[in-house]
């Protein structure tokens, strides 16, 4: 098999001396669904910080493709970035843009591409994630949902190899949030992006998720990985309990 | 790596589009606006990309403009030999069709209408000031009555910050304008040997009139801005919102004690300027003018009775209080975005800058009037 697409090894997350998670070892293959799971402040949004470059961690290494990316120069780190997507919390989006020229920043700062080009980009973006004809709207004009799926087009704006999401479903209706799922399924389908995404909505870990790391905050390191469907049946009692309590609820 | 292209065959009613090479956004891509004429007469186009190598959504975004036109004119597509992850990308794209009632950007105002519209919007603006000096003095009406409610940390906070921390730059400040004053006096009076009045002048000067001024306008760019920013924040968050639905009155929690803290400190701070101002003076005087020391503290002395350290102690006052007021009022009237917040805070130091010196010719004027 070729190397996996991401992969951390040995990986120390410290805010000063104080460890949050330790000895953190996972492979994501390209095309995965992962999901970091785990209970409030055990560091999943940390974790997923420092994956993407905004956090550097206290000990260990996270490879893209074999790259170390804490370890490369300024530029290499740059060029890794550029296939990042990022969704944030809350959307993130700027507030002074408008949703369309939200999405254009990134292909004009990244492409070359002509104006009216990168404007019918724009609009398949905003389509793909249901929101054509919403150009022209601000942030502030629309509605949570609504924010996070414009996020979701700015982070694709440049069809990057793997997306990231924090918490995409939080804030979110179950219906809304079941349509993100399916989204973010369609998307991964048609752009063949790999996916990692922090969230305890147990739904759409079930739904979406292929692979797993599940943080502990007690032990301070993650207590298993793998498929959560597996791992609800024969993972350590702390995950089948986490898992399972949402089966019982639904 | 070779070059996308996208190729029209066939006969003119069953059309083959032939997409080829690796697309990406990276590179120049074939334009769909081009290819279009050449379905004019076409009832039916087949999609073939046998060829087609590596390809992301910049191929979408051309097959989205064809389908959009064949959808159009109804002209049959056969996607069948597409990739599946582009056919269920072009699906998603038109599974939600694009909102009917969209609208375009704002269209450029004329010069008339902008210049007119902003003369609406100043004009409206009088209300809204009007309103809050309203809702300020309610809420000190409530503070009298013992039943405005705001955290005492928080008035302690605003009063170091507005107050102590202050001090270093209204220091400086006062410091080089006493020492221009004197200058500036020494240099006319030197020529009648009249040297003696320049602690006239700077004393007069710096207590009455420009240590009020000057530490209004200090406060102005320094507190009046992050009174405006912090509100405007709260706005942008809907802190303020969270006051309101709780039933505690914005006014009272976040306003009041800014009010306060400014008003109590200002006091103090034009005096404290007027101290540094007459000290810079008899620095000047006594090194550079050689004005003994004892005889310009005496003379300073003589020349300031109490009523011009009031005038400008009130002066102060006055414009500290106009300051805050600024400050809060364009802070709790910020819109919803970063930018928002931004103008909002240039927007509460000019409004307070021209708050100041308005009243400082208004408050010239009735003093001299009433001949104090």
């Amino acid at each position: 098999m070729s190397t996996p697409h991401i992969e951390v090894r040995g990986l120390t997350m410290a805010y000063g001396d104080y460890v949050i998670q330790r000895d953190l070892n996972f492979t994501i293959n390209r095309g995965d669904i992962f999901v970091i799971m785990g209970g409030s402040g055990c560091g999943k949004s940390t974790l997923l910080r420092q994956m993407i470059g905004l956090h550097q961690p206290a000990k260990g290494a996270i490879l893209y493709n074999g790259v170390d990316y804490w370890a490369a120069s300024e530029e290499t780190q740059a060029s890794l970035r550029r296939g990042f997507g990022v969704l944030f919390q809350a959307g993130a989006l700027w507030s002074s843009l408008t949703l369309a020229e939200n999405v254009t920043l990134p292909l004009r700062e990244f492409t070359r591409l002509p104006k009216d080009v990168v404007q019918e980009i724009v609009a398949l973006k905003l389509a793909l994630v249901g929101l054509a004809g919403f150009e022209n709207f601000y942030p502030s004009e629309i509605s949570g949902g609504m924010k996070k799926r414009a996020g979701l087009a700015r982070a694709m704006a440049l069809d990057p190899e793997i997306l990231f999401f924090d918490e995409p479903s939080a804030g979110l209706d179950p219906l809304s949030s079941q349509r993100l799922d399916e989204l973010i399924l369609e998307l991964r389908n048609g752009l063949g992006a790999t996916i990692v995404l922090v969230t305890h909505e147990l739904p759409s870990i079930f739904a979406i998720a292929n692979n797993s790391v599940f943080l502990d905050a007690d032990t301070r390191t993650m207590i298993a990985s793998g498929d959560p469907k597996l791992l609800v049946e024969q993972g350590p009692d702390k995950v089948r309990h986490f898992l399972k309590r949402g089966l019982s609820e639904s | 790596m070779s070059e996308a292209r996208a190729q029209l065959e066939g006969d003119a009613r069953e059309r083959r589009l032939v997409l080829g090479g690796d697309w990406s956004l990276q590179r120049p891509q074939p334009r769909a606006a081009a290819m279009l004429p050449g379905l004019a007469n076409a009832e039916r186009l087949v999609l073939v990309a046998h060829e087609l190598g590596s390809w992301d959504s910049s191929v979408a975004t051309y097959l989205a403009a064809v389908l959009r036109h064949c959808g159009a004119r109804g002209i049959e597509v056969d996607q069948r030999d597409l990739p599946d992850g582009l056919r269920r990308l072009l699906a998603l794209a038109f599974a939600v069709p694009a909102r009917p009632d969209a609208r375009g950007l704002a269209p450029r105002k004329d010069y008339v209408t902008a210049v007119g519209e902003a003369s609406v919007r100043l004009w409206r603006d009088l209300p809204a000031m009007v309103e809050f000096v309203g809702e300020i003095i309610l809420s000190f009406q409530r503070l009298l009555r013992g039943k405005a409610r705001f955290r005492r940390a928080d008035l302690w906070y605003f009063i170091e910050d507005a107050g102590v921390r202050a001090l270093p730059i209204v220091s400086l400040i006062s410091f080089l304008v006493g020492t221009i004053l004197a200058y500036m006096g020494a240099v006319q009076l030197a020529l009648f040997g009249a040297e003696i009045y320049i602690a006239d002048l700077v004393g007069l000067g710096m207590v009455r009139e420009i240590g009020a001024l000057m530490t209004g306008i200090i406060l102005a760019g320094r507190t009046g801005a992050s009174y405006a920013a912090q509100l405007g924040t709260m706005q942008v968050n809907e802190e303020i919102d969270a006051f309101r639905t709780l039933g505690v009155s914005p006014i009272d929690y976040l306003v009041l004690p800014r009010m306060l803290a400014l008003i109590s400190m200002v006091p103090l701070l034009t005096l404290y300027a007027g101290i540094v101002g007459c000290l810079a003076g008899a620095l000047v005087a006594t090194t550079v003018f050689n004005v003994g020391l004892y005889e310009y503290f005496n003379e300073t002395i003589a020349a300031l009775s109490l009523k011009h350290v009031v005038v400008g102690v009130l002066k102060g006052t006055v414009y500290g209080a106009l300051v805050a007021y600024a400050g809060c009022l364009r802070g709790m009237q910020c819109g919803r975005s970063a930018q928002a917040v931004g103008e909002t805070t240039t927007a509460a130091v000019v409004l307070g800058i021209l708050l100041i010196t308005v009243s400082a010719s208004l408050l010239t004027i009735v003093f001299q009037k009433l001949g104090i």
